[in-house]
């Protein structure tokens, strides 16, 4: 938000307020409450014109009110989620407080400037920084195939060959929808008789149901739910894992995605993001880890804990894409995978080094959660993940 | 209604509420919104509609939700039976196809279900649509409609509107998000576990019977069991049935039998991996904070 509008802000809400009958447009009062409700938007709490009214009215009607009585209004009006009821007291005290309008949380538009922020990595250290560039070239199988679609995500090197890979990835993703869909159409052909309908077809013949309707089974569409390893040793595929993953969350009705390193981040927000650039960076900034190993069962276990029950339901395929190196105890990565597969529907574990030649899913953390996955797949070209398509069809 | 008068009233039906939450409840009625309370399971969300219901003198609708949960289960269905006779009977009269439809989808072939009852009545109800994270998105912007215009449009009979704006509560237990625009339409209060203050106000309210001591170490064991690594952490509604175990065989404190204070633990700790969780020697170290 500029300048300008911060003022046209405050000028509105008060030609509104005479409009809606609120007289002293010039209290100290007023004005405090509704420039707090412009720094509670600009700190992301969701609010209009019609919130700031509100709040009028009710410290209006309430003929104020102690403190505490003003920040409890305030904290119902404004708040619309537990997020913002946690951050709510923090944003209150720092205005009404301290007096200060300081800025507590920016939470949306906050990427961090490439030239800006020297400390955070960018995409093409996070993602392209090879350290295992050279080191592992000749076990991924030396000979890249001609076709874009056989190729080793690690070979793909020039900008030119990245695009193409990711409007490869675009197009699969929505094929996998395509087939998805049809499929729910073909399923959807219910077999139980709509009364309504035949009721009403039946007036014609004087009361005689002749023509049955039927009623349709709602379709059910599955839900992805994608958590990605961004660890070092995947590094080579994350970056161009976030942009397949991006594909996906735009082409599913239902997906969400997890990037997890040392700690496990949800990446909804920075998904919705409309320019892919940036969305791809936000991405690899956020998942950018503060060295140390990979924790996967630590990620999942987080993962279990407090994001699976809003976000898993007896429909979703959860897709673990990593190379399950795990420097914690596999025990803990067993348990969790198991846990994971209580709740969802399938869960598919994504393996770019199966491609590998002579690979063998040796890593201790992975040898541990196999028993506990529905398919454990390949993923290291496009042609692999296109096999993918049919298995999540049957589902 | 002023919040401390609220909080006192709510009070005097057994609730013991925060004076944050009689605030909200209070700008509820002032601002004829919807309110959303949201919080884990067993805090006492749904007592609140119940609490209000009563304080208001009126009677209580109540709409569970579940997955699958369509506007035929939540808002009217045609009684096709009734319809079914209607026309045989009249069969024999020489009425046109129209006429006859006009006959079938008349009110007295509706059957109300909760939403659309609890917009005709002449004294608003309360409204309690509980659990509406467990309804489908579908759901949900059909429900925001309603509660946006207070108003029903049946296409067979035209639209119904409100004859009184209900009180209308919802819960969540935030197993799925809800819409920003439904979360917008409602006012929000987060309700927390209680402090260990409020749940002795409120075992005191709700189980006269134990005394204070008891009360005490109860409450304060629960709390600390909260803090442990659970699945399901105990609410509000366990600390009482616990509280009332414990008074049913005759405890007067929670150290005087341990191995009988532990069988009771079942009304704590719901399930296997909690149970097992809560190890004798951790249950020990509880109970030797509690008293």
């Amino acid at each position: 938000m500029s300048g300008e509008n911060h003022n046209g802000g405050e000028t509105g809400g008060v030609v509104a307020l005479a409009r809606h009958g609120i007289q002293h447009d010039h209290s100290p009062l007023v004005r405090k409450i509704l420039r707090f409700a412009r720094h509670a938007r600009e700190n992301g709490f969701p609010l209009g014109i019609e919130e700031a009214l509100d709040a009028l009215h009710f410290a209006d009607q309430s003929g104020i009110l102690d403190r505490d009585a003003l920040r409890w209004g305030l904290r119902t009006l404004f708040c619309s989620s537990p997020e913002d009821w946690e951050r709510f007291d923090d944003l209150y005290d720092s205005y009404w407080t301290y007096g200060g309008e300081r800025t507590i949380l920016k939470v949306s538009g906050a990427l961090p400037r490439p030239g800006g922020g020297d400390t955070v990595p960018s995409a093409e250290q996070l993602g392209l920084g090879g350290n295992l560039a050279e080191a592992d070239e000749t076990a991924g199988g030396a000979s890249a195939r001609e076709r874009l679609e056989g190729t080793d995500f690690r070979h793909l090197d020039s900008e030119r060959d990245l695009q193409a890979v990711h409007d490869l990835a675009e197009r699969l993703a929505r094929r996998m929808r395509w087939r998805l869909s049809r499929r729910r159409r073909v399923r959807a052909r219910g077999r139980t008789i709509d009364l309504r309908n035949t009721i009403h077809k039946s007036l014609r013949h004087g009361g005689t149901p002749l023509e049955l309707a039927y009623r349709r089974r709602h379709p059910r569409p599955l839900k992805l739910v994608v958590i990605l390893d961004a660890s070092g040793s995947m590094s080579l595929y994350s970056t161009f894992f976030i942009r397949f993953i991006r594909s996906i969350i735009e082409s599913f009705a239902q997906a969400d995605a997890f990037v997890f390193h040392t700690r496990l981040v949800h990446l909804s927000a920075a998904l919705r993001e409309k320019d892919i650039e940036r969305a791809v960076e936000r991405m690899a900034v956020m998942s950018a880890g503060w060295g140390g190993g990979t924790r996967i069962g630590e990620s999942l276990t987080t993962f279990n804990r407090h994001h699976a029950k809003s976000v898993i339901n007896s429909r979703t395929v959860v897709m673990i894409v990593s190379d399950g190196y795990d420097t914690g105890p596999p025990e803990v990565l067993a348990a969790q995978v198991k846990k994971l597969r209580g709740r969802a529907k399938r869960v598919v574990w994504l393996n770019p080094m199966i491609g590998w030649r002579g690979y063998q899913p040796v890593a201790k953390g992975m040898a541990a959660a196999l028993p506990h996955v529905d398919l454990f797949a390949p993923a290291h070209n496009l042609e692999s993940l296109a096999k993918l398509a049919p298995y999540l069809e049957r589902l | 209604m002023d919040w401390r008068d609220l909080q006192a009233k709510l009070a005097g039906t057994g609730y013991i509420s925060d004076p944050d939450l009689a605030m909200a409840i209070a700008m509820t009625e002032r601002l004829q919104r919807p309110i959303l309370i949201e919080g884990e399971a067993g805090v006492g969300k749904t007592d609140v509609a119940k609490a209000l219901t009563e304080i208001l003198g009126t009677e209580l609708i109540r709409l569970q939700c579940y997955e699958g949960l369509d506007a035929n289960a939540a808002v009217y269905e045609w009684n096709y039976q009734r319809q079914l006779l209607a026309i045989k009977i009249w069969e024999e009269e020489k009425l046109s196809a129209d006429e006859k439809e006009e006959h079938v989808f008349q009110e007295k072939f509706l059957l109300k279900r909760p939403l659309l009852d609890a917009i005709s009545r002449e004294t608003p109800p309360v409204l309690l649509i509980d659990e509406i994270d467990r309804a489908d998105e579908e759901f949900e912007a059909f429900l925001l409609e309603v509660l946006s215009d207070y108003q029903i449009s049946i296409p067979e009979m035209g639209t119904v509107k409100a004859v009184s704006i209900p009180h209308v509560v919802l819960t969540s237990n935030s197993t799925r998000e809800l819409s920003d625009a439904l979360r917008r339409r409602c006012l929000y209060h987060w309700l927390d576990y209680p402090s260990e203050e409020k749940e002795q106000a409120i075992v005191k309210a709700r189980v006269p019977d134990a005394e204070a001591r008891l009360a005490g170490q109860i409450v304060r064991f629960v709390q600390a069991l909260r803090r442990e690594d659970l699945e399901k952490k105990p609410g509000i509604a366990e600390t009482l049935d616990w509280a009332r175990a414990l008074v049913g065989i005759g405890a007067a404190r929670i150290d005087e039998d341990l191995d009988e204070t532990r069988e009771t633990m079942m009304c704590l700790l719901k399930t296997r991996a909690d149970r097992e969780q809560i190890a004798p020697e951790v249950f020990e170290r509880l109970v030797a904070k509690a008293v």
